[in-house]
């Protein structure tokens, strides 16, 4: 993966993140929990996108663009950073 | 065994901040609008393109009628006349004349669309601050009353009328405080300091034209009635003094429009919905007046009522689609649309409802809303909650029928489609949307620039 | 009535600035005889009475008013589901205009409020004060609307310095010539908007009352407080109830005159003469409501009562000189707690 969530980060079922290095906290959608779940398990942004589009009705090319940007805001929340 | 996928929504994460608009219960304001008047939005769009203007002749209908229930029940002789500047498609004016409005125009242009229409000259009131000498002959002539904005075009009616077989006949708007800021004191004749009354006795004296109504318009998108009470009180003073002095009676009073309309202004806490007066509220202000003020049955006055947008705003639509999603270097989500302020002038000073028109997920993000302009203005809305909206899923703008469709500007992009849908459900264009020739038509090339060679 | 009532309330900012939710609910769950259950209704997620589970019973997220009636009225049927309400104390100062428009369609589904009538609410509004004054014959400190600076120096002869100058809704400030109402119009303009008013500067001390009226004239309960401490917002952090007649009397006037249908605190100004100016009307339980319960007049309990068409006789005693002390306390609260009210809107 390009960037990786940082170890301390966790997400609950009803899509409620709380940062404890900074004391923020966050909502996601479910297909962001997924996702955040997914980059835990998954080495690789293809795997990745592979999870979403077996389990998501969706096309590759809007997935690539959509992951792309969710990575940047996760980054740019200083919840994820370079791998 | 084969899992069906689930609905794909793009992943979204946001702040829990103190003090952040919470999502719990404001799932109407997110769902989608995928038909208006049983009429599918998709199919309008795949039939006459992107964007495009709808009007419902229906809704058009029953606010009329609401408006003219609410004046009728508390005042014995109402007649509204259609504001042709609010909009005047002809098809849109003709839904107006059937139902029984006259026209009130405020140029010779309007004036002839009205003409055109078939509205005969004595049902067409004419209105604002410039009028030529050939205007005001053709207003004259058709037997139209001219409504007089000041003092010069007094005298150019007094000189006109000499050279004319018939007599005009005319009304006089006054301006006033009714506790409004600001004061509309740019047109007409002022109650207070007397000037309303001096031209009322000068064009008495001349004995050259006849005076049958007076005319005020105190301001735009009132919010409160009680403004209209006050107004409708000096106007009526005005009258009785003519009756006492001058032993005639009026026809009628004029008392504009104004009527806000249900949107929401920009920098309002509270939407429009919630704090606009209902036409009931205006109708009692007024009626209750000018029943009060002092008539008798016989001389009682025809109330006449110019309002447009409160009739026309929620009859209008503009279906658009996304083009792109775009995030923004602080964070925000802005979404790109093909509709932008060229067309939707009111975005200006309205937050206009944006309804998605695909079912979406119950996620939502605080977005900003960009036409397709390659102008920094372009802007319809600066933050609104939506849901998760992609490339080619469509929205419908709400209560644009007021102003858009005759403000709008030929700016980069060529105007749209204006369609009608009937009573019936059957769709009509009523206005074409613009090609390039429709307006290299009215340009000229001297002979000297018609060719060029480049390499 | 029933013997067991289902309340929703917000205003559960119980901050240094607090709002009056958590001292009415004080004040509901005082209520001898008549258990009742209480529904926070919550804008924010930290207001601190969702975590007082002593408190409130439970809570639900509801929209903003600026979101429109319809969203809200939605949130609150779902709620109503949920608990069954009998009544809705609103107490913010921003969705009492909404909830006033909303009461006939929440007495159709069976939740009662008790609210002054939409003229009443907006013929108190700040800028309209002073012909309020004159329309009911109360004492209210001189005062006019002005839309421009060019009229500042013909409205200033009918002032003597110095003069408040205020903003149609916020601030204020106190202007001891004319080149400092220029300045302060100049500076409320930029910031509010016009119109700006100005209103004569009367020395004195600053008193309060609570009162509810009954919406036929009578007042119900009335007691008048002295700020014995204020904050550096302004706001009292101790005060004490006091026997003077004169306060009551005015109170009883304004009531019987508008009629007023309620919970109200108005403050007024006692000048040097002992002559008292009515300065202000806030059309709702203020947050030092409790003092009054404690000296013997639950008037948020009556409130209720009167809503359900009960016969409540006004109070006639309070005990003078009880005081109250305001005093900050960090409440401990689970993230979870948090995360449910931040995710499910519910707590």
């Amino acid at each position: 993966m390009r960037i990786k969530l940082k170890s301390n980060i966790a997400v609950s079922d009803n899509g409620f993140v709380f940062d404890p290095a900074t004391g923020d906290s966050y909502s996601v959608n479910p297909i962001g929990v997924d996702i955040i779940r997914w980059m835990k398990t998954y080495d690789t942004e293809a795997e990745v996108i592979n999870q979403i589009i077996e389990t998501y009705d969706i096309d590759s090319k809007t997935v690539e663009k959509d992951l792309y940007d969710f990575l940047n805001l996760l980054q740019n929340y200083q919840l994820a950073e370079n791998a | 065994m084969v899992m069906e996928k689930l609905r794909y929504e793009r992943p979204v994460i946001t702040t829990l901040n103190a003090g952040v608009t919470n999502k719990f219960g404001t799932k109407s304001l997110h769902a989608p609008v995928s038909t208006i008047d049983g009429v599918s939005v998709k199919e309008i769009i795949a039939k006459y393109g992107s964007p495009v203007f709808i009007i419902s002749e229906r809704k058009i209908r029953q606010t009329y009628r609401e408006a003219y229930r609410a004046f009728a029940t508390r005042y014995p002789k109402v007649q509204f006349a259609w504001s042709y500047k609010t909009n005047y498609i002809n098809a849109v004016c003709n839904v107006f004349h059937q139902e029984g409005a006259w026209a009130e125009v405020v140029s010779i242009f309007e004036y002839q669309k009205a003409l055109k229409n078939g509205v005969e000259g004595k049902n067409i009131l004419f209105n604002g601050p410039e009028k030529t000498d050939d205007d005001l002959k053709t207003a004259i002539q058709h037997g139209s009353v001219i409504h007089i904005d000041h003092l010069d075009e007094l005298y150019q009616i007094i000189e006109l009328s000499d050279t004319l077989k018939v007599r005009p006949r005319v009304a006089i708007r006054v301006n006033m405080d009714t506790g409004i800021y600001p004061m509309w004191d740019r047109f007409g004749f002022n109650y207070e300091s007397g000037q309303a009354w001096d031209a009322i006795n000068k064009i008495m004296l001349t004995d050259k034209m006849d005076l049958v109504g007076l005319h005020c318009h105190i301001g735009t998108f009132m919010l409160s009635a009680n403004a209209y009470a006050i107004a409708a009180n000096k106007l009526a003073d005005l009258a009785l003094g003519i009756i006492q002095k001058h032993k005639k009676t009026l026809e009628y009073l004029d008392l504009g429009g104004g009527f806000a309309s249900k949107n929401t202004l920009k920098g309002s806490f509270l939407p429009g919905t919630d704090v606009i007066p209902s036409f009931d509220d205006y109708a009692e202000a007024i009626c209750s007046t000018l029943l009060n003020a002092g008539f008798t049955r016989e001389n009682l006055p025809l109330l006449i009522l110019e309002t447009g947008r409160a009739l026309i705003d929620e009859a209008g639509y503009l279906a658009a689609s996304v083009i792109a999603n775009k995030r923004l270097s602080d964070g925000r989500r802005a979404i790109v649309m093909d509709a932008g302020v060229n067309i939707l002038f009111t975005s200006f000073w309205y937050d206009h409802r944006i309804s998605p028109v695909e079912q979406a997920g119950s996620q939502t993000e605080n977005t900003v809303i960009y036409g397709p302009l390659c102008m920094n203005i372009d802007i319809l809305r600066e933050s609104v909650t939506l849901p998760l909206l992609k490339k080619g899923d469509h929205v419908v703008i709400h209560t644009v029928g007021a102003y858009n469709m005759t403000q709008w500007m030929q700016f980069i992009a060529m105007r749209p489609n204006v369609i009608l849908i009937d009573e019936k459900g059957q769709t009509h264009i009523i206005r074409n949307r613009e090609t390039v020739e429709d307006l290299n038509k009215m340009e000229e090339m001297p002979e000297h620039l018609k060719s060029f060679k480049l390499s | 009535m029933k013997k067991q009532l289902t309340i929703a309330v917000s205003g559960l900012n119980n901050t240094d600035n607090p709002g009056p939710g958590i001292p009415v609910i004080r004040a509901l769950k005082d209520w001898k005889g008549i258990d009742v259950r209480i529904i926070g209704i919550s804008y924010d997620h930290l207001e601190p009475g969702l975590y007082m589970h002593d408190l409130v019973d439970k809570s639900y997220s509801v929209p903003f008013p600026s979101e429109g009636a319809d969203n809200l009225l939605l949130r609150l049927e779902y709620i109503h589901e949920q608990e069954q309400l009998d009544f809705i104390f609103p107490n913010f100062d921003a969705e009492l205009f909404t909830f006033i428009k909303l009461a006939p369609r929440l007495e159709a589904m069976g939740i009662k409020t008790y609210l002054p009538e939409l003229e009443q609410f907006e013929e108190r509004q700040k800028y309209r004060l002073y012909e309020y004054g004159e329309k009911y014959g109360l004492n209210v400190p001189k005062s006019t609307t002005i839309h421009s600076i060019s009229e500042v120096p013909e409205v200033l002869k009918q002032f003597e310095f110095p003069v408040v100058v205020k903003g149609k809704f916020y601030d204020a400030y106190i202007a001891y010539n004319q080149e400092q109402v220029y300045s302060y119009f100049h500076k409320i303009q930029a910031k509010w908007g016009l119109p700006i008013i100005l209103q004569q500067f009367v020395y004195g001390n600053e008193y309060n009352v609570t009162a509810l009226g009954d919406g036929k004239g009578n007042t119900i309960g009335a007691v008048p407080m002295r700020k014995k401490f204020i904050t550096d917002k302004g706001k009292a952090w101790a005060g004490v109830t006091l026997d003077e007649p004169a306060l009551i009397d005015m109170t009883k006037k304004l009531i019987s005159a508008s009629k007023w249908r309620g919970g109200m605190e108005i403050e007024l100004i006692k000048d040097k003469n002992n002559k008292l100016f009515l300065v202000e009307i806030n059309p709702r339980f203020p947050a030092w409501v409790y003092l009054p319960v404690a000296a013997g007049q639950n008037m948020p309990a009556a409130a209720v009562k009167l809503a359900f068409g009960e016969n409540v006789n006004a109070f006639t005693t309070y005990d003078v000189g009880k005081l109250f002390v305001r005093y900050s306390f960090d409440n401990i609260v689970d993230l979870s707690d948090f995360q449910k009210i931040s995710t499910i809107g519910e707590l």
